[in-house]
């Protein structure tokens, strides 16, 4: 069965509040770091699957966000797929 | 005597003082471990503060999958009365028992203090014994207590009387400064205040015990009977 990694991103959906990501905005400008348009912070996963193929993988890492990885009232998430030789 | 369930997860760490204000009330209170499928006959199930599984993922996330939720869940589509104070509240919202979601409070800080709320309805299991308006000063111990929900949810439970507690000074920066919430049905009550840190004069303050005063009176008055 072919194998496949999936990578998981969730982040705040825009237009909500995200304090972490001001803080960090914060941190980096003490650090000197300047012209920072914005940070958000979210969350990355990596899955490793064994699926028939690409696109029942991304449908089986879509279905597991929906229910349980990402909050629908809160947060967004994209998918990236990539085969494991 | 009215039996109330009190759920204990791994990371429960309110659930001593949730069981003592039960207690106190005038209900037997009992503990209900999160691996058990039944809630032993129950007449309330509260689901009290603390941190579930270390709130992995995001806070109630995971408490949501242990078996005893499915019981609660169950326990509540016929119409009995649940209480989630705290991180309760956020494994009923995680659960789908209640609309919206908790977030990281907006200024980042975990907030630990007592907080002005308003009582704005008594048409819940948990606020019957307080008069409508009241203003009650109560703890709030969480990191992730802002309130959010999808716009048309919250124009339902501002349309339809479900806020059930308002923040005065908003400590968490809630839409609507919503401190707590009631299902349509309002039998599922979720709440960030701690009212069993404020149910007894040797804790500070009485005035959170009414919450489970209300909750004695309620399931007396829906068996017909009295306390």
């Amino acid at each position: 069965m072919p194998r496949y990694e999936v990578e998981v991103r969730v982040m705040p959906r825009a237009g909500l509040l995200d304090p972490q990501g001001q803080a960090v905005e914060h941190a980096l400008r003490a650090l000197g770091f300047e012209q920072i348009g914005g940070v958000r912070v979210g969350r990355a996963l990596t899955l490793h699957l064994e699926r028939p193929d690409a696109a029942r993988a991304e449908a089986d890492a879509r279905a597991m966000c929906e229910r349980l990885l990402a909050n629908p009232v809160t947060e967004d998430f994209t998918l990236i797929v990539r085969g494991i030789p | 005597m009215i039996r109330v369930a009190v759920v204990r997860f791994p990371g429960s760490n309110c659930d001593a003082d949730t069981l003592r204000a039960v207690e106190q009330a005038g209900a037997e209170a009992y503990y209900v471990w999160h691996r058990e499928a039944e809630l032993g006959g129950a007449d309330a199930v509260v689901l009290p503060g603390g941190f579930a599984y270390g709130d992995y993922l995001r806070a109630g996330a995971i408490a949501r999958f242990s078996p005893v939720m499915a019981a609660v869940r169950s326990h509540a589509e016929q119409g009995g009365a649940v209480l989630g104070i705290c991180n309760g509240f956020q494994i009923l919202c995680e659960a789908g028992l209640l609309p919206g979601a908790l977030m990281r409070n907006a200024g980042l800080k975990f907030v630990s203090r007592p907080v002005r709320v308003r009582v704005e309805t008594t048409e819940t299991p948990f606020t019957t014994a307080y008069e409508a308006g009241a203003i009650l000063s109560l703890p709030v111990a969480h990191g992730e207590g802002r309130y959010v929900a999808p716009a048309d949810d919250l124009s339902a439970l501002e349309a339809e009387g479900r806020v059930v507690l308002r923040y005065l000074d908003n400590p968490n920066g809630s839409v609507n400064d919503i401190a707590g919430i009631t299902n349509a049905a309002r039998n599922v009550v979720g709440i960030m205040p701690h009212p069993e840190r404020a149910a007894d004069p040797v804790l500070g303050s009485p005035e959170g015990a009414k919450v489970f005063f209300s909750l004695v009176q309620s399931v007396a008055l829906s068996r017909g009977g009295v306390p």
